[in-house]
């Protein structure tokens, strides 16, 4: 790797230094130098949201405004204090968007959550009660192919303590017929 | 996974720094918020070794700042201002709404955040056959603006029509705005009218070993009713499909005694719609608006460069004249 360079990234409250080409990106850098697989590689080419951060000049003090590391070049971002989804949990526990999310079920494939996450948090530390129309624009840059968004809102609205989770519990899968029993029933209806 | 190119990054710190790598280094390329020339570079659209970061030139060009100058006050912001500060600024909010306007729509709030203003007025044309992996783009034969020979849009057609596609140069341009440019000669001040051309390949005056440090509007702008609109397919991320931007001086009477209309999203330069000279004096109404539009629709030609059906677009333009022209007048 003669023509690697020397790369010093300031990632959740430590110092690392990795040699790499030199046009690693922050994302590449972050998944496959340092291992931190949380931020997900999606469009690669900043459409999606999957790969948000939080970041910060290294002397500002808060967690810092997402941006999308796939687009970044990771020797650009030496200068800033990068937060992944990797640290937004304390050794106390989970943050409370990660919280929400669980208790909600605000997820489905999971692909996008880390982003999701990561921009939520923003929010909530710059606006602690936010507007529904307030959350959607937070999240407008973060894609979701699954959930169809109404329950990734719901989550923050409870992770800002704006209301409880909804109440439909999830149909346990005891009530569920067994999918032969399904093949059955269809069976029947035929001629 | 979309991999970039072998590239070297320069960070210099200051704008001589700057503009003495981007002489210096062949076919080198400016880097600022990266959010267009990223993508571009992992597409294979570029042939450049050479990138010159600008974050280091924060402290420079990051401003927002009013000043009398010798032409009267204006309004100057740095060419690294972000567009999610502008959309913020009291000072743009106060006196160029329509800008705080379009830098809101700009994107999503993550490129908001990472994209700057430097970066928008020079961004890259767009076009479906050209935004694309070089996969893509080999299989079908590449075009005009990159490795090929002929265009997809224009049968023929021996100039590339990729469009404009910045939200931020129609209103600059409806509000009279310059831009200071700085390289290896010196230092000169090009109306925005004149810093667009025709040529999708390369659509500014820019020259390679160049730098736009700052956009300049004259402060009369503060007076003039405006407004911006961005027709798009989804409300966060897509570009524009037309956008458009209006600017008019009314008198006390409610005679319009200047006005400017903009256009973009449609060919390679943003089209100020010229010959409006003899609707100065005439009331500030419905009828003009409506004049505005069937002009709009008369000199712009929507193509099949973007996404976006242009009989569609064609039909739908002289209703958003209007619409934004009315919303102007009652501002
Ligand atoms: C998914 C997506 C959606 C987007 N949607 C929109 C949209 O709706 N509207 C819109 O207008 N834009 C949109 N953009 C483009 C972009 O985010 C913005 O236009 C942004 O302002 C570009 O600024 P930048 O600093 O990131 O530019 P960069 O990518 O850093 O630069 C863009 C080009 O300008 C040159 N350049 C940059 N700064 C200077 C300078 N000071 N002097 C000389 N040359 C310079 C670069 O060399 C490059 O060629 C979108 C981008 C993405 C990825
Ligand atoms: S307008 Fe034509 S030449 Fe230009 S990018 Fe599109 S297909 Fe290529
Ligand atoms: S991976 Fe899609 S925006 Fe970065
Ligand atoms: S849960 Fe699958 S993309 Fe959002």
């Amino acid at each position: 790797m003669s023509d690697s360079v020397l790369i010093r990234l300031f990632v959740n409250g430590e110092e690392h230094a990795l040699a790499a080409p030199p046009q690693r990106t922050l994302l590449e850098a972050l998944r496959y130098d340092l291992q931190l697989t949380g931020s997900k590689q999606g469009c690669d080419k900043g459409d999606c949201g999957a790969c948000t951060v939080l970041v910060r000049e290294r002397s500002a003090t808060g967690r810092g405004e997402p941006i999308l590391a796939c687009i970044t070049l990771a020797q650009d971002a030496q200068d800033l204090a990068i937060i992944t989804i990797e640290g937004l949990a304390t050794p106390a526990g989970l943050d409370p968007i990660q919280q929400a999310f669980a208790d909600c079920g605000a997820l489905q494939c999971g692909f996008c959550q880390p982003g999701m996450m990561l921009s939520a948090r923003a929010l909530l530390d710059r606006c602690e009660r936010p507007s529904l129309p307030q959350i959607q624009d937070a999240l407008s840059g973060n894609l979701c192919r699954c959930t169809g968004y109404t329950k990734i809102y719901e989550a923050i609205q409870v992770a800002a303590g704006l209301r409880e989770p909804s109440s439909r519990a999830p149909v346990s899968s005891e009530k569920a017929l067994p999918s032969d029993q399904v093949a059955y029933a269809v069976k029947e209806l035929l001629p | 996974m979309l991999t970039l190119p072998r590239l070297q990054l320069h960070r210099p710190g200051s704008v001589r720094e700057a503009v003495e790598l981007l002489a210096s280094k062949p076919n080198a390329r400016v880097l600022a918020g990266g959010t267009d020339i990223v993508p571009n570079l992992k597409h294979g659209i570029y042939e450049t070794e050479h990138l010159i970061a600008l974050r280091g030139l924060s402290s420079e060009l990051r401003y927002v700042r009013r000043d009398g100058g010798r032409d009267g006050d204006s309004i100057r912001l740095g060419a690294l201002c972000t567009i999610d500060q502008l959309s913020k600024d009291p000072d743009v909010l106060q006196s160029l709404p329509a800008l705080a306007d379009a830098c809101r729509q700009i994107a999503g709030p993550q490129l908001r955040k990472m994209g700057t203003l430097g970066g928008n007025l020079c961004l890259d044309t767009r076009c479906v056959y050209i935004n694309q992996s070089y996969f893509w783009r080999s299989a079908l034969g590449f075009c005009l603006k990159k490795d090929g020979t002929a265009c997809h849009v224009v049968a023929q057609g021996l100039r590339c029509v990729a469009a404009a596609s910045n939200d931020t140069a129609p209103v600059l341009l409806a509000l009279g705005a310059s831009v200071r440019i700085v390289g290896p000669r010196g230092e000169r001040v090009v109306p925005l009218a004149d810093f667009y051309l025709h040529d999708g390949i390369h659509n500014t005056v820019l020259e390679p070993d160049e730098l736009l440090v700052e956009a300049a509007v004259p402060l009369p702008a503060a007076r003039l009713k405006q407004a911006f609109f961005k027709l798009r397919t989804r409300a966060a991320i897509d570009y524009s499909a037309i956008n458009l931007a209006v600017a008019l001086a009314v008198s006390p009477a409610g005679l319009v005694t200047a006005l400017r209309l903009c256009v973009s999203a449609l060919a390679a330069r943003p089209a100020l719609i010229n010959r409006l000279q003899d609707l100065v004096g005439q009331p500030a109404d419905l009828h003009l608006a409506e004049e505005l539009g069937r002009r709009a629709q008369k000199q712009c030609k929507p193509l099949t460069n973007i996404g976006v059906d242009p009989a569609y677009r064609r039909e739908i333009l002289p209703v958003l004249v209007r619409r934004t022209v009315l919303r102007a007048i009652a501002s």
